[in-house]
């Protein structure tokens, strides 16, 4: 029996594509968790990484934050939070946001800070104001590092989301730890395959918004 | 192995994790290392060699151990692992070489490790061993249980003597759900099954598929779950959710001191899908000596409900540590080393 | 506090003492990235030699860093079962897939002045690389062990998923099986502690190499926030940091 045998008997099983066990809606719940945690971390470390990155104040905090988040187990932190605050999703959002924000932070820090200050200063002599300045000139030069930050957040939260599993919830990670209960190594297998398959898929998105959203100027630049 | 000494006292494991903290990227590398070498695991691949070559490989099956020495697993729960100490040690207290296997999984993965022989000793459940083997069989008595278990078991294993004691897995509701529905310790599966529809059950992942697990509610009593949730195998999760109310009903264990505490409700199983639940040793017949059996059946003769609701209580509720539980009990039966 | 529920106390399930699981918990972290290291630095060499080799690299480095430490230690189960093996193999990948941008970067990063200046001296591309290119790309590999060894030690737990092979995140299964949440507790913190220390350990040897960079500053700060993030996005940082 190899691997690839064991992966395509999963996924020619028809009972693996229907109902609530079933792929497609194993595959939202992921996708749903997935992007929750991307959401609420984004939503903390954009604004503080831009705040911090345009002042140029608190550089070193940010790099003790990113190191003692990146030192926390993320696994180890879901069953401590399931311990003191029980089933439901805030437990598995704890790890999976404290995972996804220090790449967005560091990255978006990082971006603002090291922006050419010509283009900047150009501006401000057209006579933009600081607003028009951070949204119309910084902001835009920034996004290429600031998308590899969320890629890079979003890439590991969509591979961890699996961990969703050991405390009863839903997600992809279920095929592998329902198949490592029931003895049973095609849907072992066969999940492990989807949240990689997801993963690269992540990879993908990001790489097309790089080629839409980046302004040509600056893409050429790098 | 190391813990079962008396209970240590806090500074000097402080000092002990200080010292080590300390000494840690080099020393403990090393340590690790030349412990490695004669420890517990498994080695890689070339243990298959003894399986055989012409069986498909099973990835999640295990390797054979070192012969002379009897290999004592558990299951993936707190009272397996007591029990695999307790008849552990009472082979240690008789001079023969024991190796502890202990939190391997659930019973699907145990089985093979008994059957290839890299388990030797497995405390089993009758019941649920015989229902594992043979999903039809109705056994009226522990005896007619233990034959029928022996005619559908490898031939390579048999099964030692039952224990008196009992812990049945069993469907049980929470406070809320008994309230909702005026079920009471005299209502049967078969009434919650009028009401199946709106009932979330939850369970380790492997009850979904087993026989005693939702197959077997619905074949039995017609109990079909508007859903099943994965929890785990009786633990935290299972008593969490109960809890919680996120699920109504849940496979608990009969010795669980949350049913209790937290006044679920045990349904009555007039059509014994969960049967028979005594602790009864699997073991594999090649790996034994007469004196090994002997010892085994000696811990299933003393071993009852009471003893082994005593013995779950000091772990789960009293946080000690199974090794010790298992050998203070043997100890008060004269089986102690 | 009764018997063994001490927050040191470990169940006697797991075999080994609080030292014993530390001991094994550094071996299945440090020696993947040990190896990764080893093999790190002539692939490294070898795309700084021939530049067309690095994209394709980092491309291949991208994409195996985007598996799942669970897809990947599950595969392996096929091959190896549900060993320490499996559980070191995957976090040597990773290791390497960290190690070799920051290698490359950092020893491209040694300007063209330097090396002629080298060559001038009358040293051979063996010893320019040995006495020039490596240590002046001391920083950059450090920062690039620095993010292998964190992601590596707080890993090893997810073993405990695959048949106890955790080391000290087999006390998280541990903690869920005897209701004892302070095991789930002690090995966070153990962890975390671990990643910390050898985090400073690596700061403390990368002063010692490089003697005549500034203590702290600009730059350590820049490497520091570095470890946050992935390899390719850190390749860039680094990229920044040496225009």
């Amino acid at each position: 029996m190899s691997l690839f045998q064991f992966i395509s008997d999963f996924f020619r099983d028809n009972a693996n594509w229907h109902g609530a066990y079933g792929i497609p809606h194993r595959l939202l719940e992921h996708v749903e968790y997935s992007l929750i945690a991307l959401g609420i971390a984004a939503g903390i470390a954009l604004p503080v990484g831009l705040v911090t990155g345009h002042t140029g104040r608190g550089g070193n905090a940010l790099a003790l934050v990113a190191t003692a988040a990146r030192a926390l187990p993320s696994y180890g932190l879901l069953v401590l939070m399931f311990f003191w605050l029980g089933l439901g999703l805030t437990p598995v959002m704890i790890p999976l946001v404290a995972l996804a924000v220090p790449p967005i932070l560091v990255t978006t820090y990082e971006a603002m800070r090291t922006l050419d200050p010509a283009p900047v200063d150009a501006a401000r002599g057209m006579g933009m104001g600081p607003a028009a300045v951070l949204f119309q000139v910084e902001l835009p030069s920034a996004l290429p590092l600031v998308l590899s930050g969320l890629r890079s957040a979003a890439i590991q939260v969509v591979s961890t989301t699996a961990i969703a599993a050991t405390v009863s919830l839903g997600g992809l990670g279920r095929f592998v730890v329902d198949g490592l209960y029931q003895q049973n190594y095609t849907i072992v297998v066969g999940g492990a395959t989807l949240i990689a398959g997801l993963a690269l898929v992540t990879i993908a998105l990001f790489w097309l918004v790089g080629r839409f959203v980046v302004s040509p100027g600056v893409r050429g630049r790098r | 192995m190391t813990s079962h000494s008396q209970s240590s006292t806090g500074p000097r494991h402080l000092r002990a994790a200080a010292i080590l903290l300390a000494a840690t990227t080099a020393a403990a590398l090393l340590a690790g290392c030349s412990d490695s070498s004669s420890s517990s695991d498994t080695p890689n691949g070339s243990a298959s060699s003894t399986g055989g070559k012409s069986k498909p490989k099973d990835p999640l099956a295990g390797a054979a151990p070192k012969s002379g020495t009897v290999v004592v697993g558990s299951n993936n729960f707190a009272e397996s692992v007591v029990l695999m100490d307790v008849y552990g040690e009472a082979l240690k207290a008789k001079g023969i070489n024991v190796q502890y296997k202990p939190d391997i999984g659930t019973r699907e993965i145990t089985y093979g490790l008994v059957k290839n022989g890299s388990v030797t000793v497995l405390p089993e459940y009758n019941g649920s061993l015989l229902s594992y083997l043979d999903k039809t069989a109705a056994p009226t008595s522990i005896e007619a249980t233990t034959a029928a278990i022996e005619a559908k078991l490898d031939p390579s294993l048999t099964m030692l003597d039952p224990a008196a004691a009992e812990d049945k897995d069993s469907l049980t509701v929470n406070a809320q759900t008994a309230a909702k529905y005026h079920l009471t310790s005299q209502s049967t599966i078969a009434d919650l099954a009028k009401v199946g529809g709106q009932i979330v059950v939850g369970g380790s992942p492997e009850f979904q598929k087993r026989q005693q697990g939702l197959p077997g509610l619905k074949s039995q009593y017609g109990l079909t779950p508007k859903s099943f949730k994965p929890l785990d195998a009786g633990g935290p999760l299972t008593v969490s959710a109960l809890k919680d109310n996120s699920v109504q009903a849940a496979d608990v264990f009969t010795t669980d001191a949350s049913i209790t505490r937290e006044k679920f409700v045990t349904l009555q199983d007039p059509k014994k899908l969960f049967g028979f639940a005594n602790v009864q040793p699997m073991v594999s017949k090649a790996g034994l000596t007469p004196d090994a059996v002997a010892a085994l059946n000696a811990v299933s003769a003393k071993l009852d409900t009471q003893a082994l609701l005593s013995m779950d209580d000091q772990v789960q509720n009293q946080k000690k540590d199974p090794l010790d539980v298992a050998q203070a009990w043997l100890k008060s039966v004269g089986l102690g080393g | 506090m009764s018997g063994g529920a001490g927050f040191f106390d470990i169940p006697s399930d797991l075999q080994h003492s609080y030292a014993g699981l530390i001991g094994i918990h550094m071996q299945e972290a440090m020696i993947p990235v040990g190896i990764g290291l080893a093999v790190a630095l002539p692939l490294g060499q070898l795309c700084v030699r021939f530049r067309w080799l690095y994209p394709p690299v980092l491309w291949v480095t991208t994409v195996l860093y985007a598996i799942p430490s669970l897809t990947f230690f599950v595969f392996l189960i096929d091959y190896t079962g549900a060993t320490r093996t499996t559980v070191m193999i995957p976090l040597t990948v990773y290791s390497l897939v960290v190690l070799v941008p920051a290698i490359v970067d950092g020893v491209r990063s040694v300007p063209q002045d330097t090396l002629s200046a080298a060559t001038a001296m009358g040293l051979g591309p063996v010893q320019r690389y040995l006495q020039v290119q490596l240590p002046l790309a001391v920083p950059a590999i450090i920062a690039g062990l620095r993010v292998a060894t964190a992601s590596s030690i707080s890993l090893v737990s997810v073993g405990a998923l695959i048949g106890n092979q955790g080391a000290l995140g087999n006390l998280l299964q541990d903690a869920i099986l005897y209701h004892r949440s302070n095991l789930a507790l002690n090995s966070v913190v153990t962890i975390a502690v671990l990643a910390v220390l050898t985090d400073i350990v690596l700061v403390l040897l990368r002063m010692a190499l490089t003697p005549w960079l500034p203590r702290s500053g600009k730059a350590a700060g820049r490497a520091a926030r570095a470890t946050a993030v992935e390899p390719s996005t850190e390749a860039a940082l680094l990229e920044d940091a040496a225009s």
